[in-house]
């Protein structure tokens, strides 16, 4: 870890005019931390957001949920609201990570997580994430944890967070502050796919702030699912994940949307699975189909192949759950 | 006087000191002056040291020493295996010369006032490496040649293979696994002239005095190995690491004490590791499932450095019977770390692969996997001719299928159900070597009432302290709460490392002997003393019962308190020592302790999703002495045994040998939600042969069996076998 100046500012305001160039947020820092030790991350200052008025969860007007860049984890997963209106967010946050680690970490900083490629982790790693340019240490390393979807010969290493996955299903928007302006930009949009450019992972400039995320308020009727696939019950990253809201009406799918965890360059959202789910017949046909258009994309490699399948699994399984009758 | 104590489930008596974190861990021990050792590790796997610039460390602010192989005088080896205790880890010391044989070996240590400071002039040190291209993978490696580590045969393995009716012919894997205790490795070294005290977590002080007074070169009296507390070692701190040479040398150097902890990534190169292991293993075999062959053909992994043997044909020749056995292990040297045992060492990758291939048997020949190994019963040891000392295992396999309910498995693949889900169910025999070693044990009864048990052994998590007061509390009647036991402590009299199961064994008879020669002592104190009750009585009359000494026709109340009988002598107390040798019994008998493991599995197929939904385990491991610490490692060895089947491998960067889920996130063990209610149960028969107590180990055990009860499970919930470790998602995907 390097040497690095320390501020704690008490307003929005102060915080984004603060903040240098190679300074950083710090909100749980259970990402920052573990990569400044590591010294992968190497900021010459951090700005402690801790003091900012961002940790409340509020009713937006018009519908839907507005959650400060601070609402710790554990408070989201828990919230009544969530807990009701969105169990696809509640979910995901519980399956991710350990309780010490949700008490931790907040809504921001699970965004703004980065991936858990090992290379990227390790400096004396080639990684173009990292260095841009050195080079992919995990595309001829071993690659079990890593993307199948939005991957670029330049990196595989895939977004590890449970969360974004759900929120990316509820259509969330994220809100920030720079310097001079604010923003709201669609969860969708935020992240990038690593292409040529894998150390640009959103399109957050430096310094710019988080402070609120929105969800939109869901259609009556609609039920929302997450489940995550890895090798044991808890406390593990995902291997594949799927997030879905639907909502049927005569049988039919009048309404989906469809996330994927763990094999995805970005929390992944898919299209084409939605598509071959919209006006057709709530069954395990149509389920297997969107499955299928879900990861018709997918560019497996060696170690992950299986995430093909598991991927498929995860997407059936969810619209299984989310669409019986009870 | 009841003799309850023993077999009761009496709590640890140190277990209120480490639930307030009142126990003070290797590295915990608070030191004036203190300095911090810091490592550098090599991050390739072969090669040698070109170059290392340490200029700009050392100019970095409270930077005491940077120490390099170019610095530093060559430290010398072990005297193993010409003497005994003296076996190091790995047997190079550190920084011996510039070659580098795997990734994460130390290269340079960095000496600062405070941690931060020795971790950030770490960053800064540069060193330019002559990089060989490593052998990381066995499959890389050139085949084994020259004479294999063991070579057993009975009969005419091959010939009867051949003419076997039904032959089973597979080769099973396990992978390397990192040990992980929840204490990390640490040392803290502080010299006083020429005499070196040092602060460790070991599993064996003894061994640990033993090689450090030989590899930095001092005498034995001059080195002094403290180890309160262990926060478990698993095997892993059997033998000393590179750490503990590096606190001491770099503590002599910097005159000041110094502390080197190994933190969680290094745990995984530089400490040991239970190494991959390949087995062959054939069988012949009747149509009606009895064997007639059986052949098992081992190849492991060791370091360049060390030529570490995995055991796994421990328990070929032993576990059934079979007339024609042949076991075969070889050695391949790779760019890795030494591996050293992990619990259950040997027997446990071993019996992966035997009982895994009978497994395959039961399934050629359509039969009950435990009907089997009832078929194959060894009714005596058939690789020495002895008889066992105890062995119940048809017992215990026939209790644990009744509390298993293992009548009502329907062979058939995929047939059993709950709701959705499929279950399987597997079963496996467990076995370890049962064993005693030499021990020496002091036994005070003090004047106030109290007794004081010491040796130099260690307790490392198992309860070995309670163990120590149970029997003093036993021969004495002072309840255990009055016994003070001191362990871990090199100065103490030489007492047994704690590991292959063999501690509780040995030290049994040498606390009971001791506390005896204690009241004996005590006893002539009563007849000899001037206005004793007991002057001039014969000391043989007496008795001391409930910690009352009374002549044995008259009830313990007619008696006096043994303190009374001290003080009326102006003692502080009298003292019992013994020290009784290793098994007098084992040119007549093979002592091993038995076991069966019986396991659900439940499968969810439309998600790939496995796992353990019930365990009974029945252990025939003597007498047990404490019900609760017993069960407490039968339950820990299944834990980890469930960890090894589904989850652990440590996964080597081919390219550099780096261990790449060197963490807690990326090494996958179990967790809690991973682990069912676990069941237990003890079929108890005292081996006397063994000890006065008939007690044998509990430590290992229940690790062993595990993985092919699972594996066997997982068969038959979905029809895929799998040969290679651990079961994987991609494995039942396919
Ligand atoms: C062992 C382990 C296991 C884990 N397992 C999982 C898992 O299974 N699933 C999962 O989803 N996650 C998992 N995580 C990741 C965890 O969820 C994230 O570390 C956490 O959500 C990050 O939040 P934080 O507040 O601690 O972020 P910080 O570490 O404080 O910040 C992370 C990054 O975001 C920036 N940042 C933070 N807040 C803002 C803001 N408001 N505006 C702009 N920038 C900001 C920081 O500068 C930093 O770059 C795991 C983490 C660990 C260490
Ligand atoms: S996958 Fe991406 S993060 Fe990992 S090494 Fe390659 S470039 Fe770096």
């Amino acid at each position: 870890m390097q040497s690095f100046r320390y501020s704690q500012p008490k307003s929005v305001d102060a915080a984004v005019s603060g903040i240098s160039q190679s300074g950083k947020f710090i909100a749980g820092g259970t990402t920052l931390v573990d990569l400044m030790k590591l010294n992968v991350e190497k900021p010459a200052a951090i700005v402690d957001i801790n003091g900012l008025p961002l940790d409340r969860i509020e009713s937006a007007p018009g519908g839907g949920l507005k959650i400060g860049a601070l609402v710790r984890n554990s408070d989201l997963a828990w919230n009544t609201d969530v807990k009701q209106n969105y169990p696809v967010l509640s979910e995901a946050l519980l399956a991710g990570a350990s309780p010490q680690l949700r008490n931790m970490a907040t809504t921001g900083g699970n965004i703004l997580q980065r991936t858990r490629c090992y290379y990227f982790r390790d400096t004396n790693y080639k990684c173009n994430k990292r260095e841009p340019g050195s080079g992919c240490s995990a595309i001829d390393g071993f690659h079990r944890i890593h993307a199948i979807l939005g991957t670029s010969e330049h990196c595989i290493a895939t977004h590890p967070s449970d969360m974004a996955v759900a929120m990316m299903a509820l259509e969330a928007t994220v809100h920030t502050r720079g310097a001079k302006d604010e923003r709201s930009i669609a969860l969708n949009d935020f992240y990038l796919v690593p292409g040529t450019t894998p150390d640009k992972e959103n399109v957050l400039e430096p310094g710019e702030l988080i402070t609120y995320v929105t969800l939109p308020a869901l259609p009556q009727g609609t039920r929302s699912h997450y489940l995550k696939l890895r090798d044991r019950a808890s406390y593990e990253f995902a291997l594949a994940s799927a997030a879905v809201v639907v909502r049927v009406s005569g049988g039919k799918i009048e309404y989906a949307r469809v996330a994927l965890g763990g094999v995805g360059t970005k929390p992944w959202r898919s299209k084409e699975a939605e598509e071959a789910l919209h006006g057709r017949e709530a069954s395990e046909h149509t389920f297997r189909a969107a499955a299928e258009a879900a990861l018709k994309p997918a560019k497996p490699l060696r170690d992950n192949a299986f995430k093909v399948e598991l991927a498929k699994r995860a997407i059936v399984r969810t619209l299984q759950v989310t669409t019986q009758t009870a | 006087m009841s003799t309850s104590v023993i077999g009761a489930a009496v709590s640890r008596i140190d277990g209120k000191l480490k639930v307030t974190g009142a126990a003070r861990y290797a590295v915990d021990h608070p030191m004036d002056q203190i300095a911090y050792g810091v490592g550098i590790h090599s991050t390739i796997a072969n090669g040698a040291i070109a170059r290392i610039d340490t200029s700009a460390a050392e100019s970095m602010p409270g930077v005491i020493a940077v120490l390099h192989h170019g610095n530093t005088d060559p430290l010398f080896r072990p005297a193993n295996p010409f003497e005994h205790d003296s076996r190091a880890g790995e047997s190079r010391p550190p920084f011996e010369d510039d070659k580098v044989y795997y990734y994460g070996q130390f290269v340079a240590l960095v000496v600062a006032n405070t941690f931060e400071q020795a971790q950030d002039a770490a960053t800064r040190v540069k060193i330019e490496y002559q990089e060989v291209k490593p052998l990381v993978r066995l499959s890389d490696a050139p085949p084994p040649s020259g004479a294999p580590a063991r070579n057993y045969k009975r009969g005419d393995p091959d010939g009867s293979f051949k003419s076997a009716p039904v032959q089973i012919d597979f080769t099973y894997t396990t992978p390397a696994e990192t040990h992980n205790p929840m204490e990390m490795h640490g040392t803290i070294a502080v010299w006083n002239g020429n005499k070196v005290t040092l602060y460790e977590t070991t599993q064996g002080v003894v061994n640990h005095q033993h090689v450090m007074s030989e590899m930095i070169g001092v005498p034995l009296e001059d080195v002094h190995v403290i180890s309160p507390f262990c926060g478990s070692g698993f095997g892993g701190k059997l033998f000393p690491w590179p750490h503990s040479m590096l606190a001491a040398i770099a503590a002599r150097k910097v005159e000041r004490p110094v502390k080197v902890s190994v933190p969680r990534s290094l745990m995984f190169t530089t400490v040991g590791h239970r190494p991959f292991t390949q087995q062959r293993v054939r069988i012949g075999a009747t149509k009606d499932g009895k064997l007639v062959s059986l052949q098992h053909d081992v190849v492991t992994p060791s370091s360049i450095i060390d030529a570490y043997a995995e055991n796994c044909t421990e328990p070929t020749p032993v576990l059934y019977s079979c007339a024609n056995v042949s076991a075969q292990q070889h050695v391949v040297h790779l760019n890795i770390g030494t591996p050293t045992p992990m619990r259950g060492p040997g027997t446990t990758p071993g019996l992966f692969a035997i009982e895994s291939a009978m497994d395959d048997l039961a399934i050629k020949l359509n039969l009950d996997p435990l009907d089997l190994r009832l078929r194959n019963y060894a009714e005596m040891d058939e690789s020495s001719n002895k008889p066992f000392s105890s062995k119940h295992l048809r017992e215990a396999y026939q209790k644990g299928a009744e509390r298993f309910g293992w009548s009502r498995r329907n062979p058939k693949v995929g047939s059993m159900r709950d709701g959705d889900l499929i279950l399987g169910w597997g079963m496996a025999s467990c076995t370890w070597p049962a064993g005693r070693g030499s021990a020496e044990v002091r036994v005070r009864l003090n004047a106030d009432g109290t007794a004081r048990a010491s040796s130099a052994t260690q307790d490392i998590g198992t309860g070995t302290y309670t163990i120590f007061a149970q029997v003093v509390s036993e021969k004495t009647g002072i309840p255990v709460e009055k016994v003070d036991v001191v362990l871990g402590d090199s100065s103490l009299p030489p007492g047994p490392m704690s590991g292959g199961s063999t501690g509780n064994a040995s030290v049994l008879p040498a606390i009971a002997a001791a506390a005896e020669d204690a009241v004996n002592t005590l006893k002539g104190v009563a007849v000899k003393t001037e206005g004793s009750p007991f002057f001039n009585a014969d000391a043989k009359t007496l008795n001391l019962t409930g910690g009352r000494l009374h002549t044995q026709d008259k009830s313990p109340d007619s008696g006096v308190p043994f303190g009374e009988i001290l003080k009326m002598r102006r003692l502080a107390g009298i003292e019992g020592q013994a020290k009784t040798s290793p098994d007098e019994n084992s040119h007549k008998l093979s002592s091993h302790t038995f076991g069966a493991q019986f396991c659900e599995v439940t499968w969810d197929p439309g998600i790939a999703r496995l796992r353990v939904s019930r365990w009974v385990t029945v252990m025939d491991a003597g007498r047990i002495i404490n019900h609760k610490t017993a069960r407490n490692q039968i339950l820990g060895g299944v834990v980890m045994g469930i960890g090894m089947g589904l989850f652990e491998e440590t996964r080597y960067d081919q390219r550099n040998g780096k261990p790449l889920n060197n963490n807690f996130a990326d090494y996958i063990v179990s967790t809690n939600a991973d682990i069912p209610e676990l069941d237990c149960i003890f079929v108890e028969y005292p081996d006397l042969n063994l000890n006065e107590y008939g007690a044998r180990g509990v430590g290992e055990i229940g690790l062993t069996g595990v993985a092919s009860a699972l594996t066997m499970a997982v068969h038959h919930a979905t029809g895929v076998r799998v040969r290679d470790l651990p079961i994987r998602i991609e494995q039942l995907l396919a």
